[in-house]
Formats: structure tokens, sequence, C-alpha cells
């Protein structure tokens, strides 16, 4: 019973178009961040600040955030493999056919993460797996960073003795970790277009991990490098072959402004679907709507799932030339920055779908509501997965099979009517 | 000319140009072959052989040969017709495209002169060792084009087409509703709405459509899924014919690659590829001043395109061949253009160093009609040989001036046609404000809508182009985004106001709209 049905007031600490127009559109009020304010959109430093121990304060039943406390669990790079690798454990003790492995001793349905180690701490373990395969690539990535900062390819030990030495001080423990890095097999066979080295930027929505409800925004996109693809040595160097981040690509001789190099996820359907067939493709976007489900179902038991915060991840994929999909990152603040026309509005979109769900009529929130939007206010989110849904069905479901509907972002193709899409596995 | 003799004269036509043909090497040495079988018996060799052809698929392979020369070439007219009359058989028209291409011609040569670059030349040896290792990458190549223009652009094209003039129909009446309004002015023989029904019949309303009758709220056990399987039973068949009426209610995307190399009659053999080798060759070895407007064509149009800038590279590769491909000469014999010739520099007169021109040197319009297929095909001679097929059945015809049905006077027209007669309020008030519809939807038309509506709807366009063996139906969509947006055009005030409203076609869905302007509209 609300007593008062003022307008939403709004900070950010992002200053950003797609962001301010859409709270514009909705008639909120900006206010600034000593102020009483309902609803927050911040950068990560902020939300540290709001949640730690020394700065921290308690926020109000009418006040949401779009971030998660530890959201890092899931968007720090080496936080996202301790925690992936954890739950597999986990599984895997629970005799969970989901943990399942081949006779090469690999996960079957689990192994969506390429090998990665920690760095300086993993760095005897690294060197192990590095002698089984010593023409290997891997890439080397700062867990702190963003953008593609820091990163390099290396195919020789000696290129990345500065971490073997810290690892043989007792002391490294003192290393800050902005210095830590990840270090992981680098996939050398991505799925080429053109010639061209892509990846795959997909937005997803998390309203509570507990239980996990999750959206998949329909309209992703795939990132093309402006240098045809090499895997020789000679160009392990050269990043504008390897690295897709627009950050890297834009500053390249052959950066289109344009198109930015960007196709959207249902132009790659079509060409997949075209050129290699339904089934494989159906199959592949099931498996990616898999990776991400169980990335997610991986942290939700150590998030902090307060119930004033959502956010929208920006999960990157690689697939590979057997059309497998691997999951690289995830980022907890995509980014917001426009290269293209076309991008401008689909930002726009996104922010707007998500305010929609994460807001519900726009009006001042209530954390304590259910978190259960109606499906008029998707816009172009689609249910991804929601645990008190597929609970609901019964445990008679079998494990293994996973029909999975495909939703590429050509079809909404709801077969289970009135259903949501993508429960029916668990 | 009675139908026996004109029959006569087809049969004599296509075996003369199967006769020599690598198929028929090939049934001749599948024949051979099966003398050792059993079953063939000396007493009744003929009968044994064919049935023996028969049933290992080779009289399909036979058919399929026949069918496509069915489809590409015309009937002869009469057997004393001479052979510009296969080209074109009305002289004004003749005289009109040798006009327009000398034209060009005389373009290209002061090109050149200004320039000073020939229009051939043999490249250096290191020149074409670079290139030879650049070739699956020219599209990071940036040599200075500033000083290539293009050759013309559409609107020239279409200023040509505004002037041609029946010298045997004079029209000294004054343009009232009783005569044509447009900017086309000759009396060419267009299609009505009534003659359109019958001949898209399986577009009708009752009939299952792929780009309809898939969508999402549809379940598949109505009509896809049945589809898929009819489609899939046809490529087991490997029957040009039945895959030609097939794709009239759309392809499914996973099958549309192999149903259109089956309907365009191409099976990617050895001997195919070692021609697309042999022409990478030719282009190593030679440059042509082509190429330039090529690479420029390409940087301006494909580079800059949402879906097509990923392919940049192969569009490279597939017109640098394309443009040295004698091949394609065969198909000047029914087409109005005939292609001036060049001589690789210092070889003037020698046959073997002749190279020519297709008369589009215009590239974009070939460049436009390249990338969609790279959705489909990602091997680059079979790229090349749909393309090559794609564009001496259909694409040729929509930039050279003739009175062929799916000729672009003929597109122009039978669109004027249709929105005068169904939309007459429209196109009178858009004709009063100065927009004439034809200015805005001529550049569709040439590039037969391709980077102007969504790829996949593209296809589904494409699609019904390769069913039905005629380009009318790219007039037809014309007409059809013309009545879907009429409310707006309606309100528009100016010919930039008119553009703004159709400058995005990108969210179109074709079939619905090709399926309620012919179906569904009270005529």
């Amino acid at each position: 019973f609300r007593i008062m049905a003022g307008k939403v007031k709004w900070v950010t600490d992002i200053e950003k178009s797609v962001l301010i127009n859409n709270f514009e559109k909705r008639g909120w009020i900006q206010v600034a961040e000593n102020e009483d304010w309902n609803f927050y959109w911040m950068s990560v430093q902020t939300i540290r600040n709001v949640f730690s121990v020394e700065t921290g304060y308690r926020l109000s039943d009418d006040q949401i955030v779009n971030h998660f406390p530890n959201h890092y669990e899931l968007t720090r790079k080496d936080l996202m493999v301790k925690n992936i690798k954890r739950y597999r454990k986990e599984l895997e003790k629970e005799g969970s056919p989901l943990a399942e492995k081949d006779e090469n001793g690999k996960y079957i349905y689990l192994d969506f993460v390429p090998v990665t180690f920690m760095l300086p701490a993993d760095y005897n373990l690294f060197v192990e797996e590095f002698r089984k395969n010593p023409s290997s690539t891997w890439i080397m990535k700062p867990c702190g960073k963003a953008q593609g900062k820091g990163i390099f390819l290396i195919n020789k030990l000696s290129q990345i003795k500065k971490w073997s030495r810290d690892s043989k001080t007792s002391s490294f423990v003192s290393q800050s970790s902005k210095e830590a890095y990840v270090i992981s097999l680098y996939i050398n066979n991505p799925l080429l277009i053109g010639g061209k080295k892509f990846d795959l930027r997909l937005y997803v929505l998390v309203s509570t991990y507990r239980p996990l409800r999750c959206y998949m925004y329909k309209l992703g996109f795939c990132r093309f490098c402006t240098v045809k693809y090499t895997p020789s040595t000679s160009e392990l160097d050269n990043m504008f072959v390897h690295l897709t981040n627009v950050a890297i690509q834009k500053h390249g001789d052959d950066y289109n402004h344009i198109h930015g190099g960007k196709w959207t996820v249902s132009n790659l359907r079509l060409y997949l679907e075209s050129t290699r067939g339904k089934e494989v493709t159906s199959k592949l976007f099931d498996e990616i709507h898999w990776i991400i489900v169980q990335s997610l179902k991986a942290v939700a038991p150590v998030m902090n799932n307060d119930k004033h915060c959502f956010e929208c991840y920006g999960y990157d994929i690689i697939i590979d030339d057997k059309l497998k999909p691997w999951l690289i990152e995830v980022n907890a603040s995509p980014s917001l920055t426009s290269s293209t026309a076309n991008d401008r509005i689909l930002k726009y979109n996104l922010i707007n779908d998500t305010l929609n769900i994460a807001v519900p009529n726009g009006e001042i929130p209530d954390c304590k509501w259910n978190k259960s939007p109606p499906k008029e206010v998707l816009g172009n989110y689609e249910v991804l997965y929601d645990e008190e849904m597929a609970q609901s069905d019964g445990p008679e479901r079998d494990l293994r099979s996973r029909p999975g509907q495909s939703t590429g972002a050509k079809g909404n193709r709801a077969r289970d009517l009135g259903k949501p899409v993508l429960t029916t596995w668990k | 000319l009675d139908p026996d003799r004109g029959l006569s004269l087809t049969i004599a036509r296509v075996v003369q140009r199967l006769q020599g043909s690598s198929l028929h090497s090939q049934l001749e040495r599948q024949a051979r072959g099966s003398l050792h079988k059993p079953e063939i018996k000396l007493e009744s060799l003929k009968e044994d052989i064919k049935e023996f052809l028969k049933r290992s698929g080779w009289e399909k392979k036979l058919q399929n040969a026949v069918y496509s020369e069915l489809n590409v070439f015309p009937s002869p007219c009469h057997p004393a017709a001479p052979p510009e009359h296969i080209k074109e058989p009305l002289a004004y028209m003749r005289k009109a495209q040798g006009s327009w291409e000398k034209r060009i011609l005389k373009s290209l040569n002061s090109m050149c002169t200004e320039l000073s670059i020939p229009l051939a030349q043999k490249r250096p040896a290191n020149e074409q060792k670079e290139l030879l290792n650049k070739w699956n990458e020219m599209g990071t190549d940036e040599p200075d084009l500033s000083l290539f223009r293009p050759v013309y652009a559409p609107k020239d094209f279409l200023e040509v087409l505004m002037n041609l003039r029946n010298p045997n129909c004079e029209n000294g009446e004054q343009p009232s509703f009783r005569n044509h309004l447009g900017l086309i002015q000759v009396p060419l023989k267009v299609k009505d709405i009534s003659e359109l029904k019958e001949d898209f019949c399986e577009l009708g309303l009752n009939i299952g459509q792929l780009g309809i009758d898939d969508s999402a709220q549809v379940p598949p056990e109505f009509f896809e899924n049945e589809h898929v399987r009819v489609g899939q039973k046809v490529l087991a068949e490997q029957d040009s014919a039945a895959a030609q009426q097939y794709v009239r209610q759309g392809c499914p995307t996973a099958l549309r690659a192999d149903l259109w190399a089956l309907i365009l009659n191409i099976s990617n053999q050895p001997e195919d590829i070692l021609y697309y080798e042999q022409l990478k060759s030719n282009v190593i070895q030679h440059n042509l001043l082509v190429d330039s407007l090529i690479y420029k064509d390409v940087k301006l149009t494909a580079s800059n395109d949402d879906y097509y800038f990923v392919f940049e590279d192969y569009l490279y590769q597939v017109l640098l061949c394309f443009s040295r491909d004698t091949s394609v000469l065969e198909h000047f014999t029914y087409s109005s253009a005939t292609p001036p010739k060049s001589y690789i520099q210092g070889k003037l007169g020698m046959e073997e160093y002749a190279v020519f021109y297709p008369p589009n040197v215009n590239y974009n319009s070939f460049i436009l009609s390249v990338a969609p297929l790279c959705f489909l095909y990602h091997e680059p001679s079979k790229l090349y040989q749909i393309f090559r097929e794609m564009y001496v059945r259909f694409f040729f015809r929509l930039h050279s001036i003739s009175s062929h049905p799916s000729g672009i006077v003929s597109l122009c027209l039978l669109f004027e046609t249709l929105l005068q007669t169904h939309l007459p309020q429209l196109f009178y008030h858009l004709r009063e404000i100065g927009a004439q519809p034809l200015r805005i939807s001529f550049k569709w038309m040439v590039r037969a809508f391709s980077g102007y509506l969504a790829t996949d709807q593209l296809l589904l366009l494409w699609d019904r182009i390769l069913g039905y063996n005629s380009l009318e139906i790219l007039a037809v969509l014309a007409a059809a985004v013309f009545a879907f947006r009429a409310v707006n055009l309606m309100e528009v005030t100016s010919l930039a106001a008119a553009e703004a409203v159709l400058a995005d076609l990108s969210t179109l869905k074709v079939m619905p709209l090709l399926q309620i302007f012919l179906f569904a509209t009270v005529t």
C-alpha cells in the first residue's frame, strides 16, 4: 500500500547518454549521491564502497542498485575460474550426471572454460601443463583489467619468467591483487568468417541468484577483428589479429566507423545455418545458453543475493572451428559507449528493457517484490533460466536430454506455450 | 513458326550446346564402363544402357543440364532470324544499348588517358608474387584510388532509360490519366495483376510460404516441418526442375545453398575448380584498369555495409576473376549488350590477348549481387560459379537496355504501371510533388534489393527469382513497398521527404508484402 507516488530519484556516476536518456524519458528525477535516491546506476568502484565494511551503508527498501556486492566472484577472471572449478568438483562429489567425464578425463557437459591457471600462485602447475604440449600458445590476462589492456600471448616459458621468480618467494601473499594474472590455453582454432576471428558479446540480466532468475538479451553481437586471422607465431604480438575488443580494434588502420566491425547474432545464425546446417547451429546456441546458466549456477552459492541488487552482465564467448563455444569472461560493467549509430540504438534499448524488468512500471521500487515481471515487459529479453519455474516442473525431467529451445535473435520460438523458454533443463 | 519446327530447333540447339561438354564425355565414359555389367546384353544394348543410365542417376544429370539450357537460352524465334534478334528483337532498343556502351567505353578510355594507365597490362614479376601472397586479404590494401571515379551512377542509367522512344510509335497526345504518367515512355507489354496472380500462384494466401508460415507464432507442424522434409527429398533426387518448383515457397536456410546450386546446375567438378584457379592466375599476371574500379567500388559499398563487410576479401576475388572470364561471353548471344574489347598493351589485334569488359563497369551493382551469396557459399570456386550463373541468367538484364520481360526497362514499366493502376492517388500525389516513384525505386530494382533488405529477407526474395526464373518479382515488391508506406507517403511534400520515408527497408518482411499486394488488395 503505497503512501507516496512520487517520481523515481536517480543517481549515476557513469555519464553515458544511453543511460541518462532512459532515465529522463521515464520522467525520473536526477539527484545527488548524498540525497535520497531510489535508483543508482553505479560503477564497480562505487558498489565496492557501498558494501564495504568501512564506508558502506544500509540500503533502504526503496533503493535499487545495478550490481551485486560481490559480483567479482563472476566477473574477475581468476575468481570465475575458481568458482567454476569448485562447482564442477562439488557436482562430481555428489555423483551428478552433469559432472560426467569422458575417457580422457574431460568433463562432457562442463568443459566450457579453457584450461586456466592463476599466476603466480599456480605457476608450477602451469609449467607441468605447458610441458605436456610445448608448442601450445597461452594467453596472459591481468585479473583486474578490462578492454584488452595488458593482455599478451606467449608460447615460451621464458616469456613469463617474471611470475616464476615471484612464486618462489614466500611473501607472494603480499602481492597486490592487481598484478595477479590468469593464464589460459589460447584458442588458436577460432571459427573464422571471411577469414577473420570474432567473438560474441551477449547480455545477461540477473535479477536474483537464489532462486536463480536470469534473462538473455536477444540482440547480442559479434565483434570482428579487422585483420585476417593467422595462428602463425610471427603474428603473436599483433593484437589486431587476436583481440576482438573494440577498444583495441578501433585503433587499427582498417577500422570502419559505420558498422564498427560488428555483426548481429541473427546474421551469425543465418550464416551458420546456411553453411553448416540447422542442427549444428541450434546445438551451438543451446550450448551457449547452457554455459551461461552453468556459470551463474556456479557462483550462485557464494553470491550475496542482496535484494536491492540486479546486474546486467556482458558475456564474452568464442566459438572454435568445431562449433564449440568457450566462455572467455564475464563483464560487470559492459561498455555503454556507442561506436556506431546501430550500437547506440542497441544499447539504448538494452538499458530500456533492463530498467523495465528491474524497476517495474518505472515506479518507486520496493525491493521486497517477487522479482517476477510479467512477460509483456521483457522487451528484447527472454527468460534464460528461472529456477522456480524449473523446479515446479518436477524431478522426473531427464537431466541429460537437453531439448533446449533455440532462441537465436531471429526467432522467439516459445514452443512450450506459456512456459518460459529454455527451462527444459535443470 | 509451327510448334514442331520450333521444338526441333530447340532440340538441335540444346544438343549442339551439350555436345563436347564434360557431361557428354562423362556419359560416354559411364556408358562404356557399363558394358562390363551383366545386365547389359548385346541384343538390347541401347535399351539396357539407357536403363543403366537412368538407374545410376546419370539420366537425371542430363535432364538437369537440358533444363538448365532451356531456362537460360531463349527459344529461337525463327530459323531465319539473324543473331541480333536473339540478343534483342527491337531495333531501337539495340541502338540505344549500342549508344550507351559507346558512352561507357569513351568514359573508360578518357579515364585511361587522364591517368596514363592502360586498360590492360602485364604485371611485373615481383608485383605478381606480392598479389599471390595477398590473395586472401586484398581488403587490407590501400592503393591510391582517389583519381578513379565510378564510370556512371544509377541515375545516369535511369536518364538513358527515360529517354528511350519507339520511333514507330507517335505519341502526340497530351499526357493524361489515359496515358502513362511515369518516367518510362516506351510501349512494352507488361503483365497486369491478374496475370501476375496466375504466374505467381504459389504465393497465394492459402499456400504455405517460408517467410510467413515459419514465423514464431505458427507451430512448425502446420507447414514448416513438411516443407523441410520435401526439400530434403528434392535434394536427394537431385532434380533441377523439382527444385525450381519447390523454392517458389521458399528455401529452408539449411537447404538453400544446395537447392540453388541444383537449380543453377552447379556441381563444382574438379574441372570447374581448375578453371577458377586459371582465372586467378590471369588476375595475378595481368593488371586491368577495371580492377581499380572494382576495388574502389567494393570499398565504397560492401566495406561499409552492416552485413557484407565481413566478406570484403571474397568480393575482390570473385569480381577480379569475373572480369577475366571469357566464358561469360557466351551470354552475349542472348543479351542486348556487346562487350567492349580491349587488348593487353602491345598485343593489339591478337585474340589470345583480348580482354572483354562486361558492359556494366559500374561494379557496385555487381558487388551487391555477389555479397549475399557469401552467406551461402564459403568455398571460393563454388561461390564464383554460383555468382557467374546468377549473372548470366538474371542480373545482366538489370544493366542492359532490352525489351525482355525481365530486363530493367520492363521492370521499371511494370513497377510504374502497377503503382499507377492500383494506387493512382498516391502515384499522382508523388508526381505532383516532383517525386516520381521510379526515381526512388530504381536503385532497389537495379540492385535486386541487395543492400536494402535484411539478408534473410533478401534470400527469401531471391528464392522466388530462381523459382520463377524471372526478375518481375522485383517490380512487384517495389510496388508493394510503396503500397505499404502509402499513408506516410501521402503526407510528404517533397522528393527528399519521400526518400526519407523509404530510406530504411531493413525491417521489411518481403513475403507478407508480396502476398498482400498480389492477393489481398482490392483491385
